[in-house]
């Protein structure tokens, strides 16, 4: 039973997984826009930017990280939205298999696809100068980090594919999140904002998730600042795959 | 043999305060093929839903293959294929990778083997490898139909498997449904366009606000009426005799039951 869930889950992963690679231009125009921003904040604005460390583009890279998932989990959502509202998603229903297989179908594909986009923006930095002192097991926190937000932004991009009614509404739900890490310390330490900015931007998980990340390659990684990204991404994810259970038997039934 | 395979009693359905069922009650022995008829907005796509545990009923039973759409829906999609309007086909996958994926999902043994087989008897064999976004309105529901015959599911239901489509893609679809009955599928399709149903069913059901008004063989519906008189009429082609005529006949789509046009002696 369970192994058949396994198999069938992976018959649906391969699919999605080729509409992934049927359009390699969505996994690199998940990294092109991300690459931008940190071309244009390190060789245009960084020069003024004074951050206290030797490396801008290694300062930089972490946000840079967390805006090229916001942007990569859109084409989730739009994925999926495409297959409720092509009538794909209602045969997959009518058939013998488990209902929740299609779901984790999206999301192990859109991990693997944000994986893919995150390597491509890392190659662009080592390009551009950066350069990590990062332990092998540091660097498997970094990838821990990222999969875990990966994932959380999934669970939430879901819940926009299977509620919106558009194609535009079912994308544009990632717009907040690329611009929340600009109000945190991804671009410029907090220290300099107004009070009720600084406040908003030391509080909440973008600058918890950046700090971690930053700290794992720097190679001075802070435990608390790891654990609060780790409870960060992990919290998200129970509530947006709550969530969106719920919003798929309401409208599934 | 000629147990009901789908029982439908006192279903109703709701949505809001507008009701779509109100009370049907419905035979369809094993079999046969059974259209579904109604005019737009009549219920039918709502009862194939229901029927195919896809929404829920708000009253009243409904059974499929011997189990409750209700109390025991795995069992029920183990039994029924959907296909249609709202089943559809992956445009970004080729036409044989559609049916590998149902054939991996319904755990048929040589899914490829399977795969070539029905692209053979569909005559989709030359196209099986092409995207099905550059497929024809035809031949995406011919795939569509292969689709619902992988693992040779007891029961399949068609929803308006011929709505949007040009004569020939109409002629294509009824001569695969043909086939369908050819192996003894129980078929129920709903279709609003009466020749339709009286081309490919046997046994037919009008659905008219929210309840079956008429359900029985078109035999039995005919003696329903006056006694046929006999007049003189004057017979004209029609004017999709003529269509076809100026257009040529469908393609080599011939189904693998009849023998092709070059092969008679």
């Amino acid at each position: 039973m369970t192994t058949h869930a396994i198999s069938e889950t992976a018959a649906l992963t391969g699919r999605t997984l080729r509409h992934v690679t049927r359009s390699p231009d969505t996994v690199i125009t998940t990294a092109v826009t991300p690459v931008a921003i940190m071309l244009l904040f390190v060789y245009v604005l960084g020069g003024a930017i004074s951050t206290g460390s030797d490396s801008y583009v290694g300062y930089l890279l972490p946000g840079i990280l967390l805006i090229t998932i916001a942007s990569g989990v859109s084409y989730t959502a739009y994925r999926l939205f495409m297959d409720v509202s092509t009538g794909v998603f209602e045969r997959f229903r009518s058939m013998p298999i488990p209902r929740s297989g299609v779901l984790w179908a999206h999301v192990t594909t859109s991990v693997t696809a944000n994986l893919v986009s995150l390597a491509l923006v890392v190659g662009v930095a080592l390009l551009m100068g950066f350069r990590s002192p990062a332990s092998p097991l540091a660097w498997l926190g970094v990838v821990t980090i990222l999969v875990l937000f990966t994932l959380a932004l999934t669970w939430l991009a879901v819940i926009a594919g299977l509620s919106a009614s558009s194609v535009e509404g079912a994308s544009a739900f990632s717009y907040p999140l690329i611009f929340l890490p600009f109000i945190s310390s991804a671009f410029v330490p907090t220290e300099t904002m107004p009070t009720p900015v600084r406040v908003f931007a030391e509080h909440q998980p973008v600058t918890v998730v950046v700090d971690a990340v930053r700290g794992l390659l720097d190679g001075h990684a802070v435990a608390s600042d790891v654990w609060g990204a780790v409870a960060w991404c992990v919290g998200i994810l129970v509530v947006g795959w709550v969530l969106a259970a719920r919003v798929y038997r309401r409208s599934f039934r | 043999m000629s147990a009901a395979v789908i029982d439908v009693h006192g279903l109703e359905k709701a949505y809001g305060d507008a009701p779509v069922l109100r009370g049907v009650d419905l035979t369809v022995p094993r079999g046969s093929i059974t259209a579904l008829l109604g005019s737009n907005g009549a219920g039918k796509t709502t009862l194939v839903r229901i029927l195919a545990t896809l929404l829920r009923a708000d009253a009243g039973s409904a059974s499929v293959a011997g189990f409750d759409v209700a109390t025991q829906p795995a069992q029920v999609r183990g039994a029924i294929s959907l296909t249609g309007q709202f089943a559809a086909v992956d445009e970004i996958l080729s036409g044989r990778e559609n049916l590998v994926l149902v054939a991996r999902l319904r755990h048929v043994p040589d899914p490829g083997a399977v795969a070539d087989e029905l692209l053979e008897r569909f005559s989709l064999t030359e196209a099986g490898g092409k995207r099905v976004a550059t497929y024809s309105g035809g031949m995406r529901r011919r795939l569509d139909i292969a689709m619902s015959l992988v693992g040779d599911p007891p029961v399949i239901f068609l929803d308006e498997p011929t709505t949007g489509l040009d004569p020939q893609g109409r002629a294509e679809v009824w001569r695969a449904v043909g086939e369908l009955a050819r192996q003894g599928t129980t078929v129920l399709l709903t279709t609003q366009y009466l020749e339709e149903a009286e081309q490919l069913a046997d046994q037919v059901a009008i659905l008219h606000e929210g309840r079956v008004v008429v359900n029985g063989t078109i035999a039995e519906l005919k003696r329903l009426l006056p006694p046929a008189r006999v007049e003189y009429v004057e017979k004209q082609p029609t004017l999709e005799e003529v269509f076809l005529a100026v257009v040529g006949p469908v393609r080599a789509t011939a189904p693998a039951g009849e023998p092709a046009p070059e092969a008679t002696p």
